[in-house]
C-alpha cells in the first residue's frame, strides 16, 4: 500500500524525468488494462517502468511480457479485439519486426497506442536515435504523432489515447520521440495529476468486442476483390478525418495545461520568409538558432510537424505560403534519390500554389548523428542565397531546389 | 462423458456453408473440439484452409466469436485476448467463465507460428491450442512442412528419381510442447471422437495451457478418397504412425494402444502422396518408413512406462 501511495500523484507536479519516465508516468495514469510490450534500447526504460509499476500493485494492468514484438503487437491485437484498452512501446528493429501486424491492427481499426522511441534501422546495427523506423511503417494506416521534448512525449501520450479511441476515428496512434535524444535527455516535466488524466482520457467503451460472448462477431475475416477496398478506403477517411479530432483534442489538452497543441506547430512563422520544417528535437535546437538569427535581422522561421500522419498539408500550405525560402530536413533516406519523406510531401503539399517558396531537402541526423546549432544556422545560410538567386531566376533555382538534397554533418570522402 | 448423440444436439460452432473441400478434416477437429467445451469460448485461428474457407466477408461459418490476425501470431494473439479476460475480469466489467481456444494448421504451428505458440505456453496463459495437423502447407497448394513426414510427396518435396519425396523425419511437436512443462499435452485424430472430447474435456480442467495435436487429414494433399478421410486418419492410429496418448503434468500416457499394430503400408497405400513408396520394388522405402514409425512408437511406450499389451510394464 506505501507504495502505492508513493507513485500517486495529486496536486500537478514539474519533476526531473527522462522521455522514457515521462511515458511510464503517462502510461501508469492511463491505466491500460491489457500492455503487451518487448524490451529493446532505447525504449527498455518505458517497459521497465511499467513492469515496476504492475509488480508494487500500482497498476491493475495485465502485462504481458511477450519473446518478440511481432507477438507485441499480436497481443495487443487480440487484447484490443477483444475488448481492452491496450498498448505496447517499441523502438527500430522492433517497430519493423511488428510491420505485417501494424497493418493488421489499422485494418481491423483498434485504437491501439503505441509509443515508440525512435531507433535507427539496422545494419549496420545502430540503436541511436533517427527517424527510419516509423517513416518506414508511415503507409500502414496508423496516426503518427511526434515529440520535440520530453514534455511533449508525455501529453502526446495521453491526448493519443483519446483521439485512437474516438468512435469517428477509431486508428491506431504511433507516438514518437527521438531515442536517446529525448528518451535519455532529463528535462523538467510538468506531471497532471492522476485524476486530471483519468478524466481527460475516460473509459474506455467499446462497441463490438471478442468477450461479448452473447454477439459474437467475426473479426479479421478474408475480405477479397469484392469488399476489401471499400475497408481500406474507410480507413483513409478516418485518418483523414482524424485531423479534425486531433486538433480538437490538443485544443481541449490546452485548456487543461495551458500547452495547446495542433497538427503543425510555427514559430516565428508571422514575417518569416526562410523556413525550415522538421519534426521531433531538432525543432528545439532550431528555435534557439532562429531567435538568434532574428537578432540580426534575419526572418527565421521553422514549422514543426508534429503529426506526420495525416500528413498536415493544408496547414503547411497556409504556413508556407509567404516564405521565400524552405528547407525540409528528413531524419530519414527514402532512398530515392531524392531525400526523406517529409521533404518529398512538403512539396507535394506545395504544388500549384501562386509564387511558391523554392523548397529544398536535407538528411541528417541518421544513426544518432548530432545535429548542431552551427548546422541549422549552415542551413539558413542555404535559404538566404536560395532566396536570393531565385529573386532573378525563380523557375531554374526552384527546379534545381526541388531536386536537390544535401546530406547535413556527414564526410562525404 | 457426453455420448456421441448428446454431443451432435449442441450448438453448432462452426455452421455449414463454408468452402472447406468435401472430405475435409480441419472441420471434424473444430467441431469435435468445441462442442466438447461447455462455457462460452473465444476462438483465435492462425492464416491457412480453416480461416480461408469459414470467414470470407461478409460470410463467416463462426456462431462464436473469432479472431484471426495472421499466420504466424494464432498464440500470441490468443495470448492478449486471455490477458484482456483477465484485466476486464479483474475490474469488474465481466463476471463470467470463458474460455479460450486457438486452432492453427501445422504451417502456423509447427513452423512459421512456433516462436509465438512457444511464448504464449511458457507465459501460462489459461488456453487451449489445437493444431489441426495435415502434415504440409496445404493453404498454398501442399508444400512440405516440418510435420511432412518421411518419404511424402509434396510440391516442394516430390518425389522423384533423384529424391523420394521429403528426406527428413517429421518434427515430434507434441513432444515439444511437452517439454515446456505446460499442464495439458496430448495428440489424438478427428476419428477418435471419444478420445478427442475427453481430452478436450481435461484441457479445459486444468489451470494453464494445454495442447492436442490433431491428426486432420487432407484429401486433396493426401491424395485420398473424400469419403476415407475418418478412416485414414483411424488407420493412422492403428498403424501407430500417429500414436494416440497425452502429458498430464508431466505423466506420459498412450491412450490407445492397438489390438494388434497394423503394417504402416495399411496407412500409405491409399494415400497417393505415398505411391512412389509402392513404386519402389526393392520394398526400401516403405521398409525405413516402417522402420521409423516402429522406432518412434517403441520410444513413446518407453517413456509412457507402457508395454505393447498397453498395461503398465515392470518397473525396475
Amino acid at each position: 500500500m506505501a507504495a502505492t501511495e508513493a507513485y500517486r500523484i495529486t496536486e500537478r507536479r514539474r519533476m526531473t524525468m527522462t522521455g522514457a519516465e515521462a511515458t511510464a508516468e503517462a502510461m501508469r495514469q492511463i491505466h491500460p488494462d491489457v500492455v503487451a510490450a518487448y524490451p529493446i534500447t532505447p525504449q527498455t526504460d518505458i517497459v521497465m517502468r511499467f513492469a515496476r509499476f504492475v509488480a508494487d500493485g500500482v497498476v491493475q494492468t495485465e502485462f504481458v511480457p511477450v519473446e518478440s514484438e511481432h507477438s507485441a503487437l499480436s497481443a495487443v491485437v487480440g487484447a484490443s479485439a477483444a475488448g481492452a484498452r491496450a498498448m505496447t512501446a517499441t523502438s527500430g528493429p522492433g517497430l519493423a519486426l511488428m510491420h505485417e501486424i501494424l497493418y493488421v491492427a489499422a485494418g481491423y481499426r483498434l485504437p491501439i497506442v503505441m509509443p515508440v522511441a525512435n531507433r535507427a534501422l539496422s545494419g549496420p546495427i545502430n540503436i541511436h536515435g533517427d527517424h527510419s523506423d516509423s517513416m518506414g511503417s508511415r503507409d500502414a494506416g496508423w496516426i503518427h504523432i511526434y515529440a520535440e521534448n520530453a514534455q511533449e512525449a508525455y501529453d502526446n501520450l495521453i491526448q493519443a489515447v483519446r483521439i485512437a479511441e474516438h468512435p469517428e476515428v477509431r486508428v491506431p496512434v504511433l507516438v514518437g520521440q527521438d531515442g536517446f535524444i529525448i528518451t535519455h535527455g532529463m528535462e523538467i516535466v510538468e506531471v497532471l495529476t492522476d485524476d486530471e488524466v483519468r478524466a481527460f482520457v475516460g473509459e474506455y467503451q467499446p462497441e463490438r468486442y471478442l468477450l461479448d460472448v452473447d454477439h459474437p462477431m467475426t473479426v479479421g475475416a478474408l475480405a477479397l476483390q469484392n469488399s476489401y477496398f471499400e475497408l481500406k478506403r474507410q480507413l483513409a477517411e478516418a485518418v483523414k478525418r482524424s485531423a479534425r479530432i486531433i486538433a480538437d483534442v490538443g485544443e481541449e489538452f490546452g485548456r487543461l495545461t495551458g500547452r495547446y497543441y495542433g497538427l503543425t506547430e510555427p514559430y516565428r512563422m508571422e514575417d518569416a520568409e526562410l523556413v525550415i520544417v522538421v519534426i521531433g528535437s531538432t525543432a528545439g535546437t532550431a528555435k534557439d538558432v532562429i531567435d538568434e538569427l532574428r537578432g540580426r535581422g534575419v526572418k527565421a522561421g521553422l514549422v514543426k510537424v508534429r503529426v506526420f500522419r495525416p500528413f498536415p498539408a493544408r496547414n503547411l500550405r497556409d504556413l508556407l505560403r509567404q516564405a521565400r525560402a524552405v528547407a525540409v530536413l528528413d531524419r530519414a533516406d527514402s532512398y530515392s534519390g531524392l531525400g526523406g519523406p517529409l521533404f518529398a510531401e512538403t512539396k507535394a503539399a506545395l504544388y500549384g500554389l501562386p509564387q511558391a517558396p523554392v523548397v529544398t531537402g536535407y538528411v541528417y541526423g541518421l544513426g544518432g548523428r548530432d545535429i548542431t546549432p552551427e548546422m541549422i544556422a549552415s542551413v539558413y545560410d542555404d535559404l538566404g542565397q536560395l532566396a536570393e538567386r531565385a529573386r532573378t531566376d525563380y523557375a531554374a533555382v526552384a527546379a534545381e531546389a526541388a531536386l536537390s538534397v544535401r546530406y547535413l554533418g556527414v564526410r562525404e570522402r | 462423458m457426453p455420448t456421441l448423440k448428446e454431443l451432435a444436439r449442441r450448438p453448432n460452432p462452426l455452421t455449414g456453408g463454408h468452402s472447406a473441400c468435401a472430405g475435409c478434416g480441419f472441420p471434424q477437429a473444430v467441431r469435435l473440439v468445441l462442442m466438447s467445451i461447455e462455457e462460452p469460448v473465444v476462438v483465435a485461428g492462425a492464416t491457412g484452409c480453416m480461416e480461408v474457407t469459414t470467414t470470407t466477408y461478409p460470410n463467416t461459418a463462426w456462431t462464436v466469436p473469432f479472431i484471426h490476425n495472421a499466420f504466424e501470431n494464432a498464440g500470441a494473439t490468443i495470448s492478449g485476448v486471455e490477458a484482456a479476460y483477465r484485466a476486464l475480469r479483474r475490474r469488474g466489467k465481466i463476471d463470467r467463465e470463458i474460455r479460450f481456444v486457438a486452432f492453427g494448421g501445422d504451417g502456423g504451428t509447427y513452423d512459421i507460428g512456433l516462436q509465438s505458440l512457444s511464448g504464449a505456453m511458457e507465459r501460462g496463459h489459461r488456453f487451449l491450442y489445437v493444431c489441426y495437423d495435415n502434415q504440409a502447407y496445404m493453404n498454398t497448394g501442399i508444400q512440405r512442412s516440418s510435420a511432412t513426414p518421411y518419404g511424402a510427396s509434396t510440391t516442394t518435396s516430390p518425389a522423384g528419381e533423384a529424391v523420394p519425396g521429403k528426406i527428413q523425419r517429421r518434427k515430434d511437436l507434441t513432444a515439444i510442447m511437452a517439454a515446456h512443462g505446460i499442464p495439458y499435452v496430448a495428440q489424438s485424430t478427428i476419428a477418435h471422437w471419444q478420445d478427442l472430447t475427453r481430452k478436450v474435456k481435461r484441457a479445459m480442467e486444468v489451470d494453464g495451457p494445454a495442447f492436442i495435436n490433431v491428426l486432420a487429414p487432407c484429401r486433396l494433399g493426401w491424395g485420398t478418397d473424400p469419403a476415407m478421410t475418418i478412416r485414414v486418419a483411424e488407420l493412422a492410429a492403428e498403424t501407430c504412425a500417429w500414436p494416440l496418448y497425452e502429458v498430464d503434468h508431466g505423466q506420459w500416457r498412450v491412450t490407445y494402444v492397438p489390438k494388434q499394430k497394423l503394417p504402416v503400408e495399411e496407412y500409405l497405400r491409399p494415400q497417393e502422396r505415398f505411391r512412389h513408396v509402392f513404386q519402389d520394388k526393392s520394398g526400401q522405402l516403405l521398409a525405413a518408413i516402417q522402420r521409423d514409425v516402429d522406432e518412434q512408437w517403441e520410444a513413446l511406450l518407453a517413456k509412457a512406462g507402457q508395454s505393447v499389451d498397453g498395461k503398465a510394464a515392470a518397473r525396475a
